[in-house]
């Protein structure tokens, strides 16, 4: 009975996430031979190669663009979120009004989010092309204006998550530290933010993990080359890497998100002990 | 003048809090500016003539009014053929993909729940390991995969490789969970076997978190970039996500077509949100926030 309710999502799992790794593996120490005259046999390249792989400028420097943009979009979400939240966190007419913009772009894709930030951000056309520090022919400041729009498309998501996490304080909560005399501004750092910070926590992990598998705005918005994260590299759509070292660089990103799971998984077991 | 106007304490609180309201709804509304203030400037290039759109960025303040209105590009966007295919395919896609998602997910969730199996826990850690497998990682090989067995441009191709999710399962694994013990037992005293316990009440009374996974699952999918952008090289197999990119990059002055789809490819989404809101929302939040 239980094989049968399984069989479904084990064949899946099997043949599209796990099967996979070992492709991974395969396609990064083997290259493929496609030699018309010889069988086409595939050729050993060596465990070396993944290694000089992941020691390439190619794979280095994309990893750090992918680590500067969630030090970019991260937090910024986070306190875009959080302002978003404490705004519509009260009971005025009107308010279901206001949550739903701010929850909209929930609902748009990051394809949207993209070509909607080309408005402003194109370099011949766009809105703010002669703003300098967003500009999207210079390295630096063309990750600014990616994470622009990535916080812009995030935003929703952030405002829902810590929308919930605001209403779920108990009212009598919120009484009584009115009651005790805090300030607003106090209240909410000595009071609010430890109640909140379960999802404060979900949320920084969410938002870690769309950093680092953020494509579409890189291909969309195209920022200059120095701009391009690690899964731009891998993802190759210009066709630059071979498939052996673009499956290595694969195997990297693998180890980069079990690392950030793993941190995640302690950092989420330690904060069910305390509640407990 | 204000110490006359405000006799006693409680006149006083009164009007601060009428101030504190008009500052809460000031501040709203400056926030919802500069969260619609993107899409707005998308309607103002769509709807503008290009090439005199263009010409007005020259000049101080240009660009952020319409010139010379052509809002008739909406029409043109949803009478053209490609526009309409990319949107059938991707609601194609997403639905298939949905109901894969809802029937593997219950299917498993269920036997999480309420069976007990020799390895239960070892093939519930085959499920939590697919969390350090996402496509992002897997692509490359999957693409590989794709292709030898002859998916690549194929319905199968975009939809079957989503059609199991961790989330759902535990989402729904969670609710099950949750279903009252006397409904069991009350289910085995009249000889439920077990299909017939699923679909005649786990799943009826687990619904509004069915329905919400369901829903978020279809966000998910019609939202999808990575893979559809390389599981499939043929237009005629492009989402619209993929094919919005291919509008984004045409000439500067047909550029207004590609601002136009893509406001009206997020219409669809923007609605549900708006119908199932509360729906959506728990489903978002069913990991952040517990109890």
């Amino acid at each position: 009975m239980a094989a049968a309710f399984l069989a479904p999502v084990l064949v899946i799992f099997g043949a599209f996430a796990y099967y996979p790794l070992g492709r991974l593996v395969y396609l990064a120490l083997y290259r493929r031979n496609d030699n018309a005259f010889l069988q086409s046999s595939d050729e050993w390249v060596g465990w070396s190669s993944i290694t000089d792989t992941l020691g390439s400028e190619r794979f280095t420097s994309g990893l750090w663009v992918s680590i500067q943009f969630m030090l970019l979009t991260v937090p910024l979400g986070i306190v875009l979120g959080v302002l978003l939240a404490v705004a519509a966190d009260r009971r005025l007419k009107g308010i279901r009004f206001f949550q739903t913009i701010f929850s909209s772009t929930v609902a748009t894709s990051v394809a949207v989010a993209s070509v909607v930030f080309l408005t402003l951000l194109q370099p011949e056309a766009g809105l703010w092309r002669n703003v300098e520090w967003l500009s999207l022919n210079q390295p630096a400041s063309a990750l600014r204006a990616v994470s622009l729009a990535a916080v812009w498309q995030n935003a929703g998501l952030t405002f829902v998550i810590v929308l919930a996490a605001l209403q779920a304080v108990p009212d009598e909560v919120r009484e009584a530290s009115r009651l005790d005399g805090f300030g607003s501004v106090s209240r909410f750092f000595r009071i609010t933010v430890p109640l909140i910070s379960p999802a404060l926590l979900f949320l920084a992990v969410v938002l870690v993990v769309h950093a680092l598998q953020a494509y579409a705005q890189f291909e969309i918005l195209r920022p200059a080359e120095d701009a391009q994260p690690l899964l731009y590299k891998i993802a190759d759509p210009e066709g630059v890497s071979s498939l052996t070292s673009r499956a290595a660089m694969s195997l990297g990103l693998f180890v980069v998100t079990l690392v950030v799971s793993l941190t995640q998984f302690t950092l989420l077991d330690r904060r069910v002990h305390y509640g407990e | 003048m204000a110490s006359e106007a405000l006799p006693d304490p409680q006149q006083r609180r009164e009007v601060r809090r009428r101030w504190a309201t008009v500052g809460s709804y000031a501040l709203l509304t400056l926030l919802a500016l500069v969260i619609l203030f993107p899409v707005y400037t998308t309607l103002v290039r769509a709807g503008s003539e290009p090439v005199p759109y263009l010409k007005s960025l020259k000049s101080d303040g240009g660009g952020l009014l319409p010139v010379g209105s052509d809002w008739g590009v909406f029409g043109r966007v949803l009478a053209n053929d490609d526009f309409v295919r990319a949107m059938g395919l991707s609601a194609l896609v997403s639905l298939l993909i949905v109901a894969g998602q809802g029937v593997t997910s219950i299917l498993a969730g269920y036997a999480f729940a309420f069976l007990d199996f020799p390895l239960k826990r070892v093939a519930f850690g085959v499920v939590v390991g697919t969390l350090l497998l996402p496509i992002e990682v897997t692509l490359i090989a999957n693409i590989e995969t794709v292709r030898d067995l002859g998916w690549f441009n194929t319905l199968q191709g975009l939809s079957l490789p989503f059609m199991a999710w961790a989330f759902g399962i535990f989402l729904i694994r969670q609710a099950f969970l949750g279903v009252p013990r006397e409904l069991q037992d009350a289910a085995l005293l009249d000889g439920f076997g077990h299909l017939r316990f699923m679909f005649r009440v786990a799943v009826p009374v687990s619904r509004p978190i069915i329905g919400s996974f369901l829903l978020i699952a279809f966000l998910g999918a019609w939202n999808q970039y990575l893979w559809p952008r390389f599981a499939a090289d043929q237009e005629q197999w492009q989402t619209i996500q993929v094919t919005l990119r291919s509008l984004s990059q045409r000439e500067l002055t047909e550029l207004n077509f590609g601002f136009a789809a893509a406001v009206l490819s997020a219409v669809p989404l923007i609605l549900l949100l708006v119908v199932f809101q509360r729906q959506i929302i728990r489903g978002l939040t069913a990991g952040a926030v517990k109890g």
